[in-house]
């Protein structure tokens, strides 16, 4: 009965900051905030799957929803060559049109098919090549010694990797240089609607996981936080040089969204007043995110009480005890490794979803990794609620910290120092930085003192 | 003769462009890592909160170079930031005792596993980041920047005597009429590639500055101070033998307080020293140091983690592969091949942008290969 209190305590408070937000700021500045918490939610749920289920350092949640993001580029953008030639028919119906502009996108129309070809065939190689190595070394394992076996191996793969290079590299160039505008220089994606984008984000993440489990898992804790921790920059430097792919450093704007736009709810059939539309818009993206939330939530819960769910925390607990029970450590690792980064990655299409871009160059641990744990920690590891809890609260003290902490500053240097000194200016320009200070209090705090979090995991013995 | 001398100008384009760069970025790097391994032999968790203590640091001599500086005190050909220096480790070194006792020791005392250590480690990362960019802003400051004086507390005469005509100039402001001395403190150079060039007559060349003497001499001093403390100093031998055996040795009367003590005062010089010897040669950003922390974990974990050579080893290690994978060896190639296999391409790796995954490459496959490191480290 006393836990059941907690919860309606923590989430009555938790509320009541987001109705006061409503009202002292605006409900417009609310409403960002809850969706963004509770994006961050889902992926803190994942990773509390990482840690709070199995006790798996995972440093590399910004690489797993960076990864979920890309879905969005990849399946939900349009295809630029069709796009083009779309752009070439317009143009050809309208007489205005300058006849360069026609000739120029009839010439790249050609070369840009001729290309992508060029880089799909560029991928089969590079695939093949590293079949055909492995097959090798397979085929031959009783009947070379190992050195040779690698020599061989290394020797198809430089082949295949001369190969890849030269399509690659001609591909690269000329998609990189066409295109129906000056911001559609790149694939594009396959067009399909941005929900699917998120299941897949969520499925390309999970892809990764299970490559990177099989290189990183086994490792001590903070060797896997360093491999994850790398892999994550690995990631992030690809997605930000890669401009073939998704532009790079020059961001995909205009991702599509699930929800009518402000704009198109402003206009017929809608035809609602500007300040109910924007509110209106961010109701309708919140609601779409807590189906997803709520459903991962039971699905989660439904885990943590079944037989696996048990399992995984004996094995969390004492590894070599669950070992001599007969249980596969590494393999159980693996799958709830795969099955958080599930999450990260949805989560990670989610929050490019909400700004409608992709902006590789904006991914910081700081921001998405590390924030995420102190997520997990505050809101209580191995308590599926308390990753909501996290999610909001830590969404909602990163945010406010800002505007609380420069009115605190001016408070101050008003009170304490000469009008317009320069000290005062430079102590206002500095005060986004206290939210990153708040954090490593906070986490400390938490940790120091309620090691277990706000919402503590409840062990249930039956 | 001809191809000697192209042979030679491939070797001085490798030392100007590969071999001098790793180097130096190897001694940051190497003292970095010492300061990880040290924490890791002793107390037993990877320190996330090294590369911002490294900030710290830089942070604590460049306000000890700006206040030198304010009073009108400029030490070329002497690189203040040297100077600055002791007061910098002591600084830091306090920072990395209080953070013990404040926050890693109950941990210690209530027996926590590792992975708690670790966490506690990212909270003072937080901590410290949000220290540095309060204090002393987000952005890139080099040691050397720009100073802005008023026109009569300064005498230009005597300024310009030190530093050159170049470094000193008087403004005066379009609007108010009030004249200003801007001082633009230089760095010592012995010569530069050009100068090189012209004396010798060869199309390569490269040039030295007295920073990256200094970094290089002082990583070599450090590195050698640390070896004699470590091996003859009684501090040195508790120290060893902690990190061997933790039961043994405080069976054998070792004061455990007294290690971790010491531990953390060398970790903090050491992360002050390579924090501000970065920060003379590249200047000062709190993100720099953040993100060198991948390579220093690169680095210890290839030498072995817990063990200070391979900590240096390894440092050096990381920084050749890092600058060597992604160099472009076009010219080496010309210069050492006949004139008819002349190279059109680049002939390069990787592109520069992956600098920072390199070292996660190395990570993997000292992994695959050899999980202890080069010098076997602790089995993890």
């Amino acid at each position: 009965m006393k836990t059941f209190q907690r919860y309606w305590i923590v989430f009555g408070l938790l509320a009541a900051l987001i109705v006061l937000t409503g009202f002292v700021q605006s409900w417009s500045i609310a409403l960002s905030l809850l969706t963004v918490g509770l994006i961050s939610a889902i992926i803190t749920l994942g990773l509390n799957m990482q840690w709070g289920y199995a006790g798996l350092f995972n440093a590399g949640v910004m690489g797993f929803s960076a990864i979920g993001a890309l879905a969005c580029v990849l399946i939900s953008m349009p295809w630029v060559t069709a796009a083009m030639l779309q752009t070439l028919d317009v143009m050809l119906a309208d007489p205005a049109t300058n006849a360069t502009a026609i000739e120029k996108l009839q010439k790249d129309i050609p070369r840009r098919f001729l290309a992508e070809g060029q880089m799909l065939a560029a991928w089969l190689i590079g695939a093949a090549s590293a079949l055909v190595a492995w097959g090798a070394n397979r085929v031959l394992r009783d009947r070379l010694p190992g050195g040779r076996r690698l020599l061989i191996s290394l020797v198809i793969l430089g082949i295949g990797l001369v190969m890849f290079t030269s399509r690659f590299d001609a591909a690269t160039s000329v998609i990189e240089s066409t295109g129906f505008a000056d911001n559609s220089k790149y694939m594009g994606g396959l067009g399909l609607p941005i929900l699917l984008a998120w299941i897949v984000g969520g499925f390309l993440a999970a892809g990764a996981a299970w490559l990177i489990a099989r290189i990183a898992l086994g490792l001590r804790s903070d060797y896997l936080a360093i491999a994850t921790l790398g892999i994550s920059e690995i990631v992030i430097s690809v997605l930000k040089n890669e401009g073939w792919l998704s532009r790079g450093v020059l961001n995909v704007t205009g991702l599509p969204s699930p929800i009518p736009t402000a704009t198109a709810l402003q206009e017929v059939p809608y035809e609602m007043a500007r300040d109910a539309s924007l509110i209106v818009n961010k109701l309708l993206f919140i609601a779409i995110i807590m189906v997803f939330l709520v459903f991962f939530l039971w699905l989660a819960h439904r885990a943590l009480q079944s037989p696996w769910g048990r399992m995984m925390r004996a094995i969390r607990d004492n590894e070599e005890a669950a070992n001599a029970m007969g249980k596969d450590v590494v393999k159980r690792h693996r799958e709830v490794f795969i099955l958080g980064s599930f999450l990260l990655g949805v989560g990670g299409a989610m929050l490019a979803t909400n700004v409608l871009q992709f902006e590789p160059g904006g991914y910081q641990p700081l921001r998405y990794t590390f924030l995420i744990w102190v997520m997990v920690i505050v809101g209580g590891s191995g308590n599926n609620l308390g990753s909501v809890v996290g999610g909001i609260l830590i969404w909602f003290v990163w945010i406010q910290a800002e505007p609380i902490a420069t009115g605190l500053f001016a408070l101050l240097s008003a009170g304490l120092l000469p009008d317009g000194s320069e000290l005062a200016q430079t102590l206002l320009d500095r005060a986004p930085q206290m939210r990153t200070l708040i954090m490593g209090v906070m986490l400390l705090v938490v940790l120091r003192l309620m090691p277990r979090g706000i919402l503590p995991e409840e062990l249930q013995r039956k | 003769m001809a191809y000697a001398t192209d042979l030679l100008h491939a070797f001085l384009w490798t030392f100007n462009f590969l071999l001098l760069p790793a180097i130096t970025y190897g001694s940051a790097l190497a003292l970095g890592a010492l300061g990880v391994t040290l924490v890791f032999g002793i107390l037993r968790f990877a320190n996330f909160a090294h590369g911002d203590m490294m900030a710290f640091g830089a942070m604590v001599s460049l306000i000890g170079v700006e206040l030198l500086n304010h009073f009108g005190i400029f030490t070329y050909p002497f690189p203040a930031g040297l100077l600055v220096l002791p007061v910098a480790m002591l600084v830091t070194a306090l920072l990395a005792i209080s953070l013990d006792k404040t926050v890693y020791g109950y941990y210690r005392r209530i027996k926590s596993p590792p992975v708690v250590l670790v966490m506690t480690s990212i909270g003072v990362m937080f901590l410290l980041n949000g220290v540095t960019r309060l204090i002393k802003g987000a952005d890139l400051t080099p040691f050397n920047d720009r100073r802005i004086f008023a026109f009569d507390s300064v005498d230009p005469a005597a300024l310009i005597d030190q530093l050159g005509k170049a470094a000193v100039q008087i403004k005066t402001d379009f609007s108010t009429q009030a004249k200003t001395v801007q001082v633009t403190e230089p760095e010592y150079v012995f010569f530069s590639v050009g100068a090189f060039k012209r004396a010798t007559g060869l199309e390569e060349g490269f040039g030295l500055d007295l920073i990256q003497v200094i970094i290089i001499v002082l990583a070599v001093a450090i590195f050698l101070g640390l070896y004699w403390f470590l091996a003859r100093t009684r501090s040195g031998k508790s120290m060893r033998a902690f990190s061997d055996n933790e039961d043994l040795a405080l069976l054998s009367g070792i004061d455990p307080q007294r290690v971790v003590l010491i531990t953390w005062i060398i970790a903090g010089s050491l992360a002050a020293i390579a924090g501000t010897m970065y920060g003379m040669d590249k200047g000062y950003k709190p993100f720099t140091y953040f993100q060198m922390l991948l390579p220093i974990f690169a680095a210890t974990i290839v030498g072995g983690i817990g063990n200070p050579q391979g900590a240096i080893v390894g440092g050096y290690l990381v920084a050749l592969t890092e600058i060597g994978i992604t160099a472009n060896y076009k010219k080496v190639a010309n210069y050492a091949l006949p004139d008819s296999w002349e190279v059109a391409g680049n002939l390069q790796l990787l592109g520069t942008e992956y600098k920072f995954s390199v070292s996660f490459l190395i990570l993997i496959i000292v992994l695959l290969i050899r999980p202890t490191g080069i010098f076997k480290g602790k089995v993890l």
